[in-house]
């Protein structure tokens, strides 16, 4: 929309700019969702100190290698990293606006996201079944505080997941959709280098002390 | 004069398949190896393991970044990596002074106070 703007009527060079930009709907959307994916990093950075501080901090109770079983780590690790490459086949198809496909693909990523949830809670449940519990010491606290506070991010993303299914069935995969969804991507994926670190730093560091 | 930013703009924010498929497989590589370093024992020092596969957990970052997050420095005109370099400098802080104070903090603790005092005491 072009507006007119009254200047004052001496001859000046006018260092900003006097009309308002125009925005499209929702043009911004995809930065803010990134600078939010940014405050949770920070979030995680804390609890990754807490767990670099605490770490080792046992109290007699049980060491990260009595405790971890790395296969099941490590088909956690594959669960994810299969759920972030179906989810970009997810929105290849959304991109050449493919509902049945798109939805499928979706669905595939929902799977294999529910399959990482459910082993992190079974090997949780594992783990207070051998009284490795929060309780139990300063290590345990904060490995539970990281590792659960990612499976809930995961598990939120999975109901965003569902929500967006249904969306894109009723209304097609319009440009509101089409952002919904790369906005999701883009949490999904950043779930998927936290793991990395999750991995990396809490479960093979770990257990080499 | 207006600018309009329409979803065109963006374009550049969307991978390919062949995108996918290289993240993909290096992702995999890079996963394997530190998992196999840690569960075979393949390297007698651990020191050099776990820096080793530290060096791989940053290499895989920057793969998810570039071919699943596509990171590139044009996306809303470079402010989504304007944001992203300003966070990996306060999770560096963050990350680097905790620890450093925290282990000096350790280190000078008077003795019979730290932790280890604890553990021998309570057995």
């Amino acid at each position: 929309m072009d507006r007119a703007v009254t200047l004052p009527e001496f001859d000046t060079t006018v260092f900003y700019d006097p009309d308002e930009h125009e925005h499209a709907p929702g043009s911004s959307t995809l930065l803010g969702f990134w600078i939010y994916l940014m405050s949770d990093c920070l979030i995680f950075t804390v609890l990754f100190a807490t767990y670099g501080v605490l770490g080792t901090s046992y109290a007699g109770g049980p060491t990260p290698s009595e405790l971890f079983d790395l296969p099941l780590v490590a088909l956690n690790t594959a669960m994810l990293l299969f759920s972030s490459i179906t989810y970009g086949f997810a929105m290849l198809e959304a991109r050449r606006r493919r509902v049945a496909t798109t939805q499928l693909w979706l669905a595939v990523t929902g799977l294999f996201g529910a399959a990482f949830v459910g082993i992190e809670l079974y090997e949780f449940a594992h783990l207070f079944h051998e009284g490795a519990t929060p309780q139990t010491s300063a290590f345990l606290s904060a490995f539970y505080t990281l590792v659960a506070t990612h499976g809930l991010h995961v598990t939120v993303g999975l109901i965003w997941l569902g929500v967006l299914m249904v969306q894109v069935g009723q209304r097609g995969i319009m440009p509101a959709n089409q952002r919904r969804l790369a906005c999701l991507s883009l949490f999904w994926h950043f779930l998927d280098v936290i793991w990395i670190g999750v991995f990396t730093f809490v479960y093979l560091l770990s257990t080499l002390r | 004069m207006s600018t309009i930013h329409t979803a065109a703009a963006h374009d550049g924010a969307h991978g390919t398949l062949r995108d996918y498929l290289i993240g993909f497989g290096l992702s995999v590589i890079l996963t394997a190896i530190p998992f196999w370093l840690v569960m075979g024992d393949v390297l007698e020092s651990k020191a050099v393991t776990g820096f080793v596969i530290m060096g791989f957990a940053a290499v895989q970052i920057v793969v998810h970044m570039i071919y699943f997050l596509h990171m590139n420095a044009e996306s809303d005109e470079g402010w989504t990596l304007t944001a992203l370099i300003f966070t990996i400098i306060v999770v560096a802080i963050t990350l680097a002074g905790s620890l450093w104070v925290m282990h000096h903090l350790n280190v000078n603790m008077m003795p019979g106070m730290g932790p280890e005092a604890h553990a021998h005491a309570s057995t």
